[in-house]
């Protein structure tokens, strides 16, 4: 076991790709000598050469199109757009392109694509530097969309991400780049729970509380807090968010008959939505309260001063939880 | 060019080495070019002086505070001042900007007070000014895309019919080296070229866009890349303000004309880090910095005004103490900056009222006041 970051872990784990599969590659802007910006790929093209890990001309269209070409020739591109608010100008690449070439060669083509995306807010950035566009990804038939919460999920899923035949959208919690775990760099896929499951993260009583990213550690926060007043939470990290294990949420809810969903985009049409819409499906009987949601406003992300406000903090999911015990 | 020629270098016409354009150079000596004369007043020359002591001082005043942690992050113009100088006071009072994230130079010129640029990196506000009182649009943080604006807003003059009249507007669009790759950018060139738009793209070719330096964007001076686009494109010596404001001056009038676009690539280096949380000793040597530390923008303007004689005694000590004052009272806006207070989030998102705004104000306000209540 070795304690490391998140950020660090994410490195061990594009290493261990690397090392693993020759034609896994790097690509992005600044990901080569200076290791990115959050220096997840530091270290990499000094070992894996510049071949392998390519500082690529600035252009996010660019980088997923060929990507795309690069996947067709047999290799696993790794892409890493800088900041979530940059996925934008390759967002057409990605919907119309990457997420359809495999049902239009009516599955005869693989298009083993990762894209991570440093993702969320909570660090004080400028505009475009702290977007959670999850849904627009989820939305698109044909990607993979996963999230990775904490530092072993991180070295585990970026692995399984790459190793996946199908493209998969890889968002990466940046305000908990600096969080510390413990993580066995020698595991194996074996060891890990499979990429698609989510996982029961603050097993509970009295509600259950879905989040994935960023959110989780709140919620467990959030949990420790209504522990204080006798309230027993379960909290649920999903890590993937398409395919989604409905499973997993529907038996907690079963249990619980309440939910709450967080996540830091705002609520309006986010990914809240559709787990609120399943969970009624498929718990209707057992549900005390309708699911609540809290997340982000339907405002654009604010100026950093107002941020603390926008995202969901510790208060405002109790004061959640408090509302479908009050229903 | 044939199919055989050389990947990368261009041969005939194109000279091997690019010419640039320079009219002061770094030890002060004013040189004449055939294309760009250039008359200016003692008083014209002290007053460029003054600007570039001025926006230096303002840009290292934000790094400072910065560091101090009252700003996010600052993305600092050092090295830069005389393209934005220079292309700045070339502009007219119609004329319309659209800069990228580093254009507090530009903005100096635009009248546009340094404390917005401020509150935008301080996370006050996303923007902070009315681009319609100052022809100086909002910044724009994701590479590239101003251009397109710029390019439609040119259009948009052109449209009104007064080009080549009193009221005729040029517009222009600044980006860096590394934008240059973006998509946004290439597809601005195509429509100024193909609408034959009034606008000036100018380019400050800093060498660097972040870590990358500029072979990872081109294979090819940058100008040239007009020639392919078919329109004119050069190259002047960014760190000389004269050259830029000459040149800047030339391409603005011939877009206020109908003569439509022009590429400018300025020359320069960004001397500081990219921003503030960037560390460039990570990527680039230290004698590069060294190099174009040589070439200082305000350095060679001070050894002209001496040179000639142009500068009365006392003349640099006011100026230094005018910009330190400045800076002082920069740093005190910035400390004494309001916050904007957690329901302007749900403000001018739309023009109109919007129901859903309107409903998550009232709640969020009513859950705000419940930790009052609890509080008493
Ligand atoms: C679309 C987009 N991609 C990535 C970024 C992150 N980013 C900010 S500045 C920068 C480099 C820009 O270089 P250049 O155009 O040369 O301008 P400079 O910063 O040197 O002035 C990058 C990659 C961004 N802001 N927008
Ligand atoms: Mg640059």
């Amino acid at each position: 076991m070795t304690t490391l970051t998140l950020g660090k872990a994410m490195n061990e784990g594009l290493r261990k790709a690397m090392e693993n599969d020759p034609k896994v590659l790097v690509m992005g802007e600044d990901v080569g000598k200076l290791g990115g910006v959050f220096r997840i790929t530091d270290g990499l093209q000094k070992d894996f050469g510049e071949e392998r890990v390519i500082d690529t001309p600035l252009a996010e269209s660019g980088i997923v199109g060929t990507a795309i070409g690069l996947a067709l020739r047999g290799y696993r591109p790794v892409v890493e757009i800088q900041f979530d608010g940059f996925v934008f100008p390759a967002a057409d690449q990605i919907i119309t392109q990457l997420a359809k070439l495999r049902m239009r060669s009516l599955g005869s083509l693989e298009l083993p694509v990762v894209v991570r995306i440093p993702w969320g807010g909570g660090i004080g950035a400028v505009e475009h530097h702290s977007e959670s566009p999850e849904a627009y990804f989820t939305h698109t038939a044909g990607l993979r969309v996963v999230a990775c919460s904490n530092p072993l999920d991180a070295f585990a899923m970026i692995q399984q991400a790459i190793a996946s035949p199908d493209p998969v959208i890889f968002f990466e919690p940046k305000r908990r780049y600096w969080d510390k775990a413990e993580v066995d760099v020698e595991s194996a896929p074996a060891d890990w729970a499979p990429l698609h499951e989510a996982r029961v993260v603050q097993p509970g009583e009295h509600a259950t509380v879905l989040a994935y990213g960023p959110s989780v550690k709140t919620c467990l926060e959030a949990a420790a807090a209504a522990a204080e007043e006798g309230r027993s939470l379960e909290v649920i990290d999903l890590r993937s968010l398409n395919p989604l294990d409905i499973g997993t949420v529907v038996d907690s809810v079963n249990r619980t008959g309440r939910c709450v969903v967080v996540h830091e985009a705002p609520v309006f049409s986010g990914f809240g939505a559709e787990l609120a819409a399943r969970i009624t499906e498929r718990c209707f009987y057992r549900l005390e309260s309708p699911v609540l949601r809290v997340g982000g406003f339907s405002a654009p992300y604010p100026p950093s001063r107002n941020e603390d406000h926008y995202l969901p903090d510790l208060d405002r999911i109790l004061d959640a939880v408090d509302r479908t015990f009050a229903w | 060019m044939t199919i055989d020629s050389v990947r990368g270098v261009p041969d005939t016409p194109e000279p091997a080495e690019p010419e640039l354009v320079q009219l002061l150079t770094p030890e002060g000596e004013r040189v004449e070019h055939p294309d760009y004369p250039l008359d200016l007043s003692a008083e014209e020359v002290r007053d460029l002086y003054r600007d570039l002591v001025i926006v230096r001082r303002l840009d290292l005043e934000s790094v400072a505070l910065t560091r101090q942690g009252e700003v996010g992050l600052w993305p600092s113009l050092l090295g830069q001042e005389a393209a934005q100088i220079g292309s700045g006071r070339a502009l007219s009072e119609n004329d319309m900007v659209f800069p990228t994230y580093r254009e507090h130079g530009v903005a100096w010129c635009r009248g546009v007070d340094h404390l917005n640029m401020i509150g935008l990196f301080r996370g006050v506000s996303h923007g902070g000014w009315d681009p319609t009182e100052h022809n100086f649009h909002l910044y724009t943080v994701v590479i590239g895309s101003q251009t397109l604006h710029a390019t439609g807003y040119a259009m948009g003059v052109q449209r009104d019919g007064v080009l080549g009249t009193p009221s005729a507007a040029a517009t222009i669009a600044y980006f860096g080296d590394g934008a240059t790759s973006q998509g946004d950018v290439h597809e601005s060139f195509v429509f100024a070229t193909v609408f034959n738009a009034p606008i000036v793209f100018f380019c400050q070719n800093n060498q660097w866009a972040i870590s990358e330096p500029l072979e990872k964007q081109s294979r090819i001076p940058l100008y040239r890349r007009a020639q392919g686009y078919g329109f004119p494109g050069l190259r002047v010596d960014g760190n000389d303000v004269f050259a830029c404001l000459a040149v800047t001056r030339k391409a603005l009038e011939n877009a206020r004309t109908g003569q439509g676009p022009t590429l400018i690539e300025a020359f320069t280096y960004r001397m500081g880090a990219h921003t503030t949380t960037d560390d460039p000793t990570r990527y680039r040597l230290k004698a590069e910095e060294e190099a174009w530390k040589l070439k200082d923008p305000i350095e060679r303007v001070k050894a002209y005004l001496v040179r000639n004689d142009l500068a009365e005694t006392g003349f640099f000590e006011k100026v230094e103490d005018e910009a330190k004052q400045m800076g002082r009272e920069l740093r005190d806006g910035c400390l004494s900056m309001p916050d904007p207070g957690p329901l302007a989030m749900f403000e001018n998102v739309y023009a109109e009222p919007h129901p859903l705004m309107t409903e998550e104000q009232e709640q969020f306000a009513a859950y705000l006041a419940s930790f009052e209540e609890e509080s008493r």
